[in-house]
């Protein structure tokens, strides 16, 4: 198949081989960190003597920026997990990356997230984000789609002709496993095929997770999805609209709630919260994705699911709104709200500190 | 895709041979450097123990006419083991073990560079040199076109490259995968990988390791990794410039420290050291690749990280200069640095030896010192 990469063609019973040997009590830990164009993710490995117990056990590191003046970066351990390609008692690190004056490199978002969230910890903030993504051969294109054209109009729900879904969920399901084994917060899986196309749009979502959290563990599963659609030698894309015309396109839709939003009678918090977004529409579009709202442009048009990109709508179980109020919510009078504007590769601590800055802190960006 | 035969023969059959009982016997695989400096022979004997240090194993001889370390008329060489390893292919109780070797009249071959870097380094043991060596290398298929590259061009340009991950931008990561596990289970020192800026382009980390343990572990893991490049039917090349034009060479920097320069106040220990290094920059090319400078004059052309042979410097946190001194250091005031002339197909034992005697003996000029020992 020439749509998937070389790598996974080689011969995965020997790796098993290499893998199985044991590696007498060292450590093999993985430090991850965001990159300077504020989506792509970079990785190296060092060994530990031991198994680190918590991340005070793991070592700051450096790595290189490409400033050829200032070049070193450095990789300040945030949260461990459990690494599901090495497995135990290896580990995979998120780091913040500092540049060589210790200041927070540009696409470092995580130390003003994180001060934000410490300041409205009272609120006990809950969220939940539902990213989808596109699975792509090696050739850039939509995975399951015919080689020169595209699928059906009226195509079913699976992929179009000569491949079928069993590839997309074979990768859907090792992701979820190894998210699972690894600690990270992975709550569901969905296919997002739209009757009628045949877009491979797919969905996992990852939460709740309170705080700082929920960024922390919405990169490391990134990270997981990347790598097994490298082992597997195909390609996800996060990009919002990686077809241009009639396809669906790609968001990180954010689900919020407050303790006082999920007790009874808090939906008029949950109102309240509404309101304050409203006024704010512009700021957080600029936020929602990693070009100030350029990447969300093609895909927030006001079809396809999607409110359009110039106006701010709400409503309850209304799909076509910038933030919707799911049915069982406004049944019940309580729960929480979805924001459905984010981008697919939104970075979710710019996303969740704006949320929580407008509806709880009533604060400007740099008050903190 | 390019990869070897041999990588598509049934790995389930070979488990089930792999799996059967040896009873008492142990397999003994000896590993030496060739008549060219750079590539790497094994064979294996029988023995009927488990030996627990190389001093257990019994010398051995082989054939240099074929490995172009001898005549015909008088081809019989000796391996000497030095250093003995676990073996990740065969499993325990089975053995690596390196060796040198010496010629008919038992002196040491002309591209056994361990004895004279083991008799230096016992000559510094006081100031506990240790060692770190970053090896880079090109994955290449067995057509000698860099791994995962289309097969009638080339990738994207470089950038998203350096610690990537994804298909299309790690290739041949199971590579890396399987040789680190090899390397932690034989015993080398292996400290880390990450993905090198060019695409199908690796790294590797060695160290710290003391004295003559650097190049020892350096050429075990290089044995390691054309094996298990072998096995799944792939090409691992150091050559520094695989690829001309704007792509990244590929090095094998060097870290260095004593113990004077690793405590408060180092940083002093580590300038002199520096200073020593600029006066003689034509004597550490000579010994930085196996063919006297000439394969580094493909590679330090000072761009792509790199400095230009022709001059030697000095900054910190400066990736274009000969030598770099990490920021971390700078700011302690101890520690250590990296000298990044090295190319990827350097022998370690020269490169360590040199820096030795340079920085620590004190030696000037172009030519190494003969010490009478």
């Amino acid at each position: 198949m020439e749509s998937v990469s070389g790598s996974s063609q080689l011969n995965k019973t020997l790796r098993r081989h290499y893998l199985d040997l044991p590696q007498w009590g060292k450590c093999q830990v993985t430090y991850i960190w965001i990159d300077s164009s504020g989506e792509g993710l970079r990785n190296k490995t060092r060994t530990l003597d031991a198994e680190p117990q918590s991340i005070a056990d793991i070592p700051e590191w450096s790595a290189t920026g490409f400033n050829q003046k200032h070049s070193d970066l450095y990789l300040i351990p945030v949260w461990m997990f459990r690494d599901p390609f090495t497995m135990d008692p290896n580990k995979l690190v998120l780091c913040e990356v500092l540049k060589y004056d210790r200041v927070p490199a540009e696409s470092n978002h995580r130390t003003s997230c994180k001060k934000v969230m410490e300041a409205a910890e009272e609120h006990c903030v809950w969220f939940g984000m539902e990213q989808e993504y596109t699975l792509l051969g090696m050739d850039g294109y939509p995975y399951c789609w015919p080689k020169n054209g595209f699928p059906r109009p009226q195509g079913p729900y699976h992929c179009g002709v000569g491949a079928d879904n069993v590839y997309g969920r074979d990768i859907m399901e090792c992701h979820y496993k190894a998210c699972l084994y690894a600690g990270v917060k992975i709550c569901g899986t969905n296919a997002e095929t739209m009757p009628s196309q045949g877009s491979s749009v797919w969905e996992f979502q990852v939460g709740p997770c309170e705080g700082i959290a929920m960024a922390d563990h919405l990169w490391v599963a990134r990270f997981i999805l990347h790598r097994v659609c490298e082992d597997f030698g195909v390609i996800a894309t996060l990009d919002p609209k990686p077809m241009v015309g009639d396809w669906n396109g790609a968001g990180c839709h954010t689900n919020v709630s407050t303790k006082k939003m999920r007790e009874e009678g808090g939906l008029q918090y949950i109102e309240q919260a509404i309101e304050k977004l409203s006024v704010r529409h512009e700021e957080h579009i600029r936020v929602y994705d990693p070009r100030g709202g350029e990447d969300n442009k093609r895909r927030l048009t006001g079809r396809h699911r999607t409110a359009n990109i110039n106006k701010f709508l709400s409503g309850v179980a209304d799909r076509g709104a910038s933030v919707r109020i799911p049915g069982q919510v406004g049944h019940d009078g309580c729960g929480y709200f979805e924001d459905r504007r984010p981008s697919a590769n939104c970075d979710p601590y710019s996303v969740t500190e704006a949320i929580v800055r407008t509806c709880l802190l009533d604060a400007e960006a740099g008050d903190i | 895709m390019a990869t070897s035969a041999s990588a598509v023969l049934s790995k389930a059959v070979k488990q089930q041979y792999m799996d059967l009982p040896q009873g008492n016997k142990v397999q003994a695989m000896y590993i030496w450097i060739d008549g060219s400096g750079e590539g790497l022979r094994c064979k294996t004997r029988t023995l009927n123990y488990e030996p627990k240090s190389a001093q257990d194993f019994p010398e051995w001889n082989f054939d240099g006419s074929s490995t172009d370390q001898s005549e015909g008329s008088n081809s019989d060489m000796y391996l000497v083991p030095v250093t003995m390893f676990r073996d990740p292919f065969r499993k325990d109780p089975n053995k690596l073990v390196l060796c040198e070797v010496l010629k008919y009249n038992r002196k040491p071959a002309e591209t056994n560079l361990r004895h004279t870097c083991s008799k230096v380094m016992s000559m510094v043991e006081g100031q506990r040199p240790w060692f770190g060596m970053e090896q880079e290398y090109t994955l290449l298929g067995t057509d000698g076109h860099p791994f995962g590259w289309p097969s009638n061009g080339f990738p994207g340009p470089q950038g998203p490259y350096y610690c990537g991950v994804g298909a299309d931008k790690a290739y041949g990561r199971d590579i890396v995968e399987a040789h680190y596990r090899a390397c932690l289970y034989a015993g080398v020192d292996i400290c880390g990988t990450n993905a090198e800026v060019m695409p199908a382009q690796w790294e590797f980390q060695v160290g710290p390791s003391e004295g003559i343990n650097m190049g020892d572990h350096l050429w075990v893991a290089r044995f390691i990794l054309h094996r298990v490049c072998e096995d799944f039917g792939v090409v691992a090349s150091f050559d520094p410039k695989p690829i001309p034009g704007n792509w990244n060479g590929a090095g094998c920097h060097t870290n260095f420290s004593t113990k004077e320069m690793r405590e408060e106040g180092g940083l002093t220990a580590i300038e002199e050291a520096i200073e020593r290094l600029a006066k003689r920059h034509t004597y550490h090319i000579r010994a930085y690749d196996p063919k006297g400078g000439l394969d580094n004059a493909r590679r330090l052309t000072g761009h792509h990280e790199t400095s230009s042979i022709h001059e030697f410097s000095a900054g910190v946190a400066n990736r274009g200069a000969s030598i770099r001194i990490p920021r971390a250091v700078g700011q302690e005031k101890k520690g250590y640095f990296e000298d990044r002339r090295p190319s990827a197909n350097c022998d370690p034992y020269v490169v360590t030896e040199s820096l030795v005697r340079t920085c620590l003996l004190k030696e000037e000029g172009d030519a190494p010192v003969e010490y009478n020992k």
